[in-house]
């Protein structure tokens, strides 16, 4: 004869994860570096965000990029011209990255520089609205881009990406005049959900917008080595 | 396809309480607590859940998966409303921003059934 039990578990599914995230955070703590999670759709404009930014921003902060894709190293490749390190983790069928991919990069970048020299570790994400928003990789802030041209509606379709964001930005805003889309509506969507985050219009093509994005890079970047906390953990 | 991690995480997870079991009992059922709020499909879950646990310390377990509602808090007004998932976030009453979620945010193994008989298993499989 057989009986049934009940056991009350109450863990939450993605437990692991992040656990993982909170692991990978120290170490970016430990080395007095901000990570920033970059997140859009595919084609919204990370990348091109990114080689503005190295180029702008490269003097000023010692910036480091982990580049999620999931075959290729063609984004890699053209971050690497920037001569900043830039470390490549293909995700597979993997539509998002996680934090034990993380650990990989982090793994990769304290092998072959020297991390506490560096003020920034910019994370490119798989483009995806959907699975990254609930995958921590280990990030002090979640970044969103969502191109004009993708309509004013996806806040609201996709709101746990823009539920999650602390900066949102409006990409290719030099698309605007000949779209019918109106700006305002997209950032009242994302205020139906989201009060706190900054968002900022911006255009790679014509740099409107690009010096406000600095500035909030600039100033995550001086919190963590406010913070820099005297932890050691062993790799 | 996030299901596919998302179940992995799930089998991962009751493999470490079963091990920790001295009598490795049959588990016949999984109770998940799926929000509405996330993202996560249940019907992808149930499909990568069949898939993923054959040949395993699970194969034949069935997955149960309780939905919550999205709710939320308007302080505001001082009460709970429930927002429209893909249309009306805000409160209804005086539009305030969708900030206290109260429910729908929720990823949960709630608990396992397993009855007393143990089983001869494949769990190297998994």
């Amino acid at each position: 004869m057989h009986q049934t039990f009940d056991a009350a578990l109450g863990i939450n599914l993605l437990h692991a994860n992040q656990q993982g995230a909170d692991h990978n955070r120290a170490h970016f703590d430990e080395w007095g570096i901000t990570c920033l999670n970059i997140m859009s759709s595919p084609g919204a404009g990370k990348t091109v965000l990114l080689e503005r930014t190295l180029a702008a921003l490269g003097n000023e902060l010692k910036i480091a990029v982990i580049e999620g894709d999931m075959t290729t190293e063609l984004d890699a490749d053209r971050l690497r011209q920037y001569n900043v390190p830039v470390i490549a983790i293909n995700t597979g069928r993997s539509c998002h990255l996680d934090s034990k991919m993380v650990a990989g990069g982090i793994h990769r970048l304290a092998h072959d520089y020297n991390p506490s020299e560096l003020d920034l570790v910019l994370v490119e994400n798989v483009g995806n609205l959907v699975c990254p928003a609930e995958f921590e990789v280990g990030e002090h802030a979640k970044v969103a881009l969502l191109s004009i041209t993708e309509g004013e509606d996806k806040p609201l379709k996709y709101p746990v990406m823009f539920q999650e964001a602390d900066c949102l930005l409006i990409t290719k805003m030099d698309l605007a005049p000949h779209l019918d889309i109106d700006v305002n509506r997209i950032v009242a969507n994302v205020r139906q959900m989201n009060p706190d985050c900054m968002i900022v219009p911006v255009s790679a093509k014509t740099g409107e917008g690009l010096e406000t994005w600095f500035e909030w890079l600039r100033v995550q970047s001086d919190r963590a080595s406010a913070i820099s906390p005297q932890l050691s953990l062993n790799y | 396809m996030h299901e596919t991690d998302m179940t992995k995480a799930l089998i991962l997870t009751v493999k470490d309480w079963w091990e920790a079991q001295p009598e490795r009992p049959k588990i016949s059922c999984i109770h998940l607590i799926v929000g509405k709020f996330t993202c996560v499909e249940p019907v992808s879950l149930q499909f990568a859940f069949e898939v993923q646990c054959r040949n395993t310390f699970l194969e034949g377990a069935k997955l149960e998966i309780q939905e919550t509602p999205l709710i939320a808090f308007c302080h505001h007004c001082q009460q709970d409303y429930h927002p429209e998932i893909g249309i009306q976030y805000a409160c209804p009453q005086c539009h305030s921003p969708m900030e206290d979620i109260r429910s729908g945010r929720e990823l949960k193994i709630d608990r396992v059934e397993y009855c007393s008989d143990s089983v001869e298993t494949h769990a190297s499989n998994f």
